[in-house]
């Protein structure tokens, strides 16, 4: 089977300004993908388009080798699901009816009783059964951020009874998380691909998408400059590049993981300050 | 630690499924108990007013047209004044107050605030703008030809006027098939203020008598009910009815957000689309029935969702329920207050609305942030 997702080409402006200028990337089931690069590379908007939330103006995305602007938002539900940075909630929902919207979309095929246990499981996964009658409102950024994890599992589970291969698309999903938190979420993530899904995550943190992708893809002013396993396409000359520091870059026995630890900035703003980190 | 995919431990998914449970019980017993406050008002509702008749006098005489008591019940007097002044009133009355509720959940749901209101977006001030031309210009117009204007035009008028200024809106806020909602605020308000200085006009250009019916008219009444007025309204508002079913998952996955909505699976703009039609129906209709009556709206879905919480499949179909209430209530107190004469419905549910309105801005911090 080939790649359930493939982006041909991406390229996406607003005004004049190409957030996004040439993408091409294809995802494979059982991998979990990480895509990073420095603020305003356009991460974010090539998550948007490869989830059909914007139209390319250039370029096509096809996900089971349909294009997404002929797939039903239904369809795509089944297909996909997102969790978004935006956290913002209107009303006073529980976080246990929020998790449950992930089923509004894609639930209809579910009874009373399977929807609760699908809900009851996606929040346990995400560590937040406990909060289940708490208002969401009320929760804390990071778990707020959880609950959000778990509404997409949701909709992932209750897909997939419709669909044979998934998508899970996670913009920086752990931003407000604490470090045991961001490290249980990502292994949920790990394990929903080696389920058979095939997972992209948006990351801010290098070492983190060092540890956890199967395929790493870099993006620098809307292209993306590098794509593949991590330890092959990861070195000095990229990174100055891309991320304009200066980085001790190492490998960690046994497995010869890359390991990389942030010496100084090259941006040239302000007065330029060495960033040791302890014990480096 | 590692919490990948796995059964929840039974305990944990035991304890939610009680917790659902629970919940749906509860909700439950408040259909049920707002069921059985409507009942009651009906009853209330049939025998209140300047002709006081007993509620269980009521009960007979609807039992006995149900053909369910001794039918000489129905030659009485009572029996005409329940039957057909009360009764349709009464249905106008739960109509108007059940379309309103839900246009104004709708709207709340639709801008994900729940301060928003049909009043809010100027559909009101666009049904009461035509209302006013109606009534000042068509008389005069008339007048010319030598005819009288008849009353059936205000409806007509109203309700042309609420689906113009909604259209008008839609058009605004839309762009490349997307609905700003902050546009569509924003658009709404000024909408309903360049409405309100046109009406303002209407009322400086026209005679005493016009400007007596304007006043009424604009402070809202159930006074002018029939059973042909109501089955003018009922075709209108029934469509709301029927759509939201439909509307509710939508309006539901709407609250975290559009785009989060269309990762879900709604057809968000269609489901808006739908949305702003409802609203725009079913406000011009009952402006159209029953002049302009503020702030059913926004207390009723406010307090259903304070009892049973924000899912809409409960919300909405609870609204028309509470609204019904409310307005049948409303207009007991109208009748009531100064009888044998009657108020305006209009300005009992001001009284009501405006204060808890005041009361929901301070602790407006507590149900929303946006």
């Amino acid at each position: 089977m080939g790649a359930i997702l493939e982006a041909r080409d991406l390229a996406f402006s607003v005004r004049g300004a190409a957030l996004v200028r040439s993408a091409s990337l294809a995802l494979e089931t059982g991998q979990m993908t990480i895509v990073v690069g420095p603020n305003g590379a356009g991460k974010s908007t090539l998550l948007k388009l490869l989830t059909g939330e914007i139209a390319p103006s250039r370029g096509e995305v096809r996900l089971e080798g349909e294009p997404l602007s002929a797939t039903p938002a239904w369809q795509l539900a089944c297909r996909r699901a997102v969790m978004v940075q935006n956290q913002k909630l209107a009303f006073p929902f529980s976080v246990y009816e929020v998790a449950r919207l992930g089923l509004e979309g894609v639930g209809r095929a579910q009874g009373r009783a399977q929807k609760d246990a699908i809900v009851a499981r996606a929040l346990d996964t995400a560590g937040v059964i406990g909060l289940a009658e708490r208002q969401y409102q009320t929760l804390s950024g990071g778990e707020q951020q959880r609950v959000q994890f778990a509404r997409a599992l949701c909709q992932l589970e209750a897909g997939r009874s419709l669909a044979q291969r998934q998508v899970l698309f996670l913009d920086e999903p752990i931003a407000s998380l604490d470090l045991c938190h961001q490290l249980s979420l990502l292994d949920a993530a790990r394990e929903i691909a080696a389920q058979g899904a095939a997972v992209l995550v948006v990351l801010h943190d290098l070492n983190l998408a060092v540890t956890y992708a199967d395929r790493l893809v870099v993006m620098h002013e809307g292209a993306i400059v590098a794509q593949g396993e991590p330890s092959a396409i990861l070195d000095d000359e990229l990174l100055r590049g891309v991320f304009r520091v200066s980085l001790s870059f190492s490998r960690l026995p046994p497995a010869g993981q890359p390991f990389l630890l942030p010496q100084q900035h090259l941006s040239g703003l302000g007065s330029v300050v060495p960033m040791r980190a302890a014990g480096g | 630690m590692s919490l990948a995919i796995k059964p929840a431990a039974p305990s944990g998914v035991e304890a939610l499924a009680r917790l659902a449970a629970g919940r749906r019980q509860r909700n439950l017993v408040t259909v049920l108990v707002l069921a059985g406050f409507c009942l009651l008002l009906l009853l209330l509702s049939l025998g209140a007013g300047a002709f006081a008749i007993a509620p269980g006098r009521v009960a007979e005489i609807l039992l006995a047209k149900l053909g369910l008591a001794p039918q000489a019940l129905l030659d009485g007097r009572e029996a005409l004044v329940v039957l057909n002044i009360r009764m349709p009133r009464l249905l106008l009355g739960a109509l108007v107050g059940a379309a309103l509720a839900i246009s104004g959940a709708l709207m709340q749901g639709l801008f994900r605030n729940p301060l928003a209101d049909p009043g809010l977006v100027g559909v009101s001030a666009g049904a009461g703008l035509a209302a006013a031309a109606t009534i000042v210009l068509g008389d005069r117009l008339l007048a010319g030809m030598a005819l009288k204007l008849p009353f059936a035009a205000l409806p007509f008028g109203a309700f042309f006027g609420g689906l113009v200024s909604t259209l008008a809106l839609y058009l605004i806020a839309t762009r490349n098939g997307r609905t700003s909602v902050a546009t569509m605020l924003l658009a709404g308000v000024a909408l309903g203020a360049l409405a309100g200085s046109l009406t303002g006009l209407l009322a400086y250009l026209s005679d005493d008598r016009q400007l007596r019916d304007l006043t009424f008219w604009s402070m809202g009444s159930l006074g002018g009910a029939s059973w042909t007025k109501l089955s003018a309204v009922a075709p209108i508002v029934l469509p709301l009815v029927i759509a939201v079913p439909f509307l509710a998952r939508g309006l539901n996955a709407l609250m975290l957000g559009e785009a989060e909505a269309y990762h879900l699976g709604i057809p968000v703009q269609r489901i808006k689309a739908i949305a702003i039609v409802l609203v725009a129906l079913s406000v011009g209709a009952s402006v159209a029935a029953a002049g302009v009556i503020g702030f059913v709206g926004i207390v009723v879905p406010h307090l259903i969702r304070l009892s049973v919480g924000p899912d809409h499949r409960l919300l909405l179909p609870l609204s028309a329920l509470g609204g019904a209430a409310l307005l049948v209530g409303a207009d007991i107190v109208a009748r009531l207050v100064v009888a044998p004469a009657e108020l305006p419905i209009g300005i009992v549910t001001a009284f009501i609305g405006a204060p808890f309105f005041l009361w929901l801005l301070l602790r407006r911090g507590r149900i929303a942030e946006i």
